[in-house]
């Protein structure tokens, strides 16, 4: 199956939860997504299009925080960025990791750095500065120098 | 119910002398549940890096971690270039994944080592530290450094591999091809360490897949999947090699999975040889104007698996996200599910199995306070926190 193809498929599956989509080349996809449709295309990606979860990377920009969930097909060596823009005040979004164990840590990490809260995880404890850091203070911040 | 015993490895680890704890919590002799800490040693790297030029990036990332000094930099050059659109020279392409493969034969001969060493086998870990030496050397010759080797930049790498030195090369690539014989025979053929190994730390495939477990690990549970292979970049598409896969997912299935790459490896940089004597000695760089607006992923096989960066460009000339994955997070993160219901022995080698490399997995340091800018750790207090938190893991359970 060929890039065309599964973004068609995509698409056709998530019409109405698609902002934006740009196609850099066969292997190289970003999809902009509502937050609130995550799970469901979570859930598709994984347990039905076959796409392995890279890892997430959070951003902080000017539009308030930003989440790329890059998702891979390694047959065809296609890295899918689901991205997903959240509310500045209180970023907030559905954890993946009832679904797979390969974001438990990382949502843990974004939630410890970006300060971004993750609904059901099962266990968000901090990963990295267990007892050491200040609460309250996110050093990935843009503010944080 | 038993009261169960914690047995703490690490903070500092005695064997990897890289600092995490897992702590082993075993009723007898059998690990009933576990759990890790890690933070000891983190650096602030994705921070650091929006601070730093594209072309200082490199060396930032170099220093991730030093056995794969070589797959960061590479991964955030793919990143890069993505953003730029860049077309690097084929010469490029062969020494990047000359410095790439002889980096897998170094690294996998030191797991070759470490596990035997694990496994209370020191021959083997001398031996296969013995056979690494030479490798090193080889980088020293070409790179100018033994580790760190400073060698990638966007569109290029910095030195070129002359033609006097491809029969250097060869010369031990034929030896090492030799000692791995050696070695394979060693430990592929001896009883006691399929005794070990065999049914050890067994990861099925459908764990792999819920821990998004990558390169050898991965590969030793039946999961074909290879960035090189899949995604492929520099010089793997002009060379012919295959992915090597297991199927019993235990801790000798890993081992397989790594001795085999090393012959693989042997044969792409004799591939690049051949391809470099083809290209225009010198042809080494293209000229880069600026990094324009825009996100890049770059993704590099490590000796580990999969490397991935998520560099984020406003057109200036210092990054604005640098998101760095190295394989042992997602590989580390396994453990549950490997050392559970073993015995303490047996879950020391599977812990290592995945071949975990901490400091890559860790990236930020305390330091000072941003409100008063005071230091917020002295060394006497670093080590009253080190005394209470010993106190801490003793009482606890």
């Amino acid at each position: 199956m060929d890039t065309k193809t599964i973004i068609e498929e995509f698409k056709g599956e998530f019409m109405g939860n698609i902002l934006e989509e740009v196609t850099k080349n066969e292997r190289r996809v970003i999809i902009t997504i509502k937050p609130d449709s995550l799970l469901k295309v979570a859930d598709y990606l994984y347990k039905r299009a076959g796409f392995r979860f890279i890892i997430a990377s959070a951003i902080h920009t000017k539009r308030g925080f930003e989440i790329h969930y890059h998702f891979s097909k390694d047959e065809i060596g296609l890295i899918l960025n689901i991205h997903v823009i959240l509310d500045r005040e209180k970023p907030q979004i559905e954890s993946l990791s009832n679904m797979f164990n390969a974001s438990n840590w990382i949502e843990r990490e974004m939630h410890e750095l970006f300060g971004i809260d993750f609904l059901n995880h099962p266990n968000q404890e901090k990963l990295i500065s267990e007892g050491n850091w200040a609460e309250g203070v996110y050093p990935l911040r843009k503010e944080f120098k | 119910m038993s009261k169960k015993t914690l047995i703490p490895i690490g903070p500092y680890h005695p064997l990897q002398e890289e600092p995490e704890l897992f702590k082993l919590y075993c009723d007898g002799e059998i690990v009933k549940d576990i759990k890790w800490e890690t933070g000891y040693n983190h650096r602030g790297i994705e921070k650091l890096s929006e601070s730093k030029t594209y072309e200082q990036v490199f060396f930032l990332v170099e220093r991730i971690c030093g056995i794969c000094s070589n797959s960061h930099p590479f991964a955030f050059a793919n990143a890069v270039e993505e953003i730029a659109n860049i077309e690097i020279t084929n010469r490029t392409k062969y020494i990047r994944s000359i410095i790439a493969e002889l980096e897998r034969i170094h690294s996998h001969l030191l797991w070759v080592g470490l596990a035997g060493h694990f496994l209370g086998y020191n021959t083997v870990f001398m031996w296969a530290w013995k056979y690494r030496e030479p490798t090193l050397d080889l980088f020293e010759m070409i790179t100018g450094n033994r580790n760190s080797y400073g060698m990638f930049k966007v569109g290029g790498v910095r030195r070129d591999i002359e033609e006097s030195k491809i029969p250097v090369i060869q010369n031990v690539l034929d030896d090492i091809k030799k000692k791995t014989d050696l070695l394979a025979g060693a430990v592929m053929d001896d009883p006691v360490i399929h005794a070990r190994t065999k049914g050890v730390g067994i990861l099925t495939l459908q764990d792999v897949i819920d821990y998004g477990a990558v390169g050898p690990t991965a590969r030793a549970s039946g999961l074909e999947i290879d960035v090189r292979k899949d995604d492929p970049y520099a010089a793997y598409p002009l060379v012919n090699w295959k992915v090597i896969t297991a199927q019993a997912g235990d801790v000798f299935a890993k081992a397989e999975v790594r001795l085999l790459e090393m012959y693989e490896s042997i044969s792409i940089i004799e591939q690049c040889l051949a391809g470099l004597k083809k290209e225009k000695e010198g042809d080494i760089e293209v000229k880069v104007r600026e990094i324009p607006e825009g996100i890049g992923n770059g993704r590099a096989e490590a000796p580990r698996g999969e490397v991935f960066h998520f560099v984020m460009s406003d057109g200036s000339t210092s990054p604005v996200r640098h998101k760095i994955r190295a394989p042992s997070y997602v590989n580390i993160a396994t453990f549950r599910k490997s050392c559970i219901g073993q015995t303490i022995a047996d879950a020391t080698i599977s812990l290592a199995a995945v071949d975990p490399c901490y400091c890559c997995t860790e990236r930020m340091a305390v330091a000072y306070d941003i409100h008063s800018g005071k230091k917020i750790l002295n060394a006497e207090e670093l080590i009253s926190i080190s005394v209470k938190r010993t106190r801490e893991i003793k009482d606890s359970d």
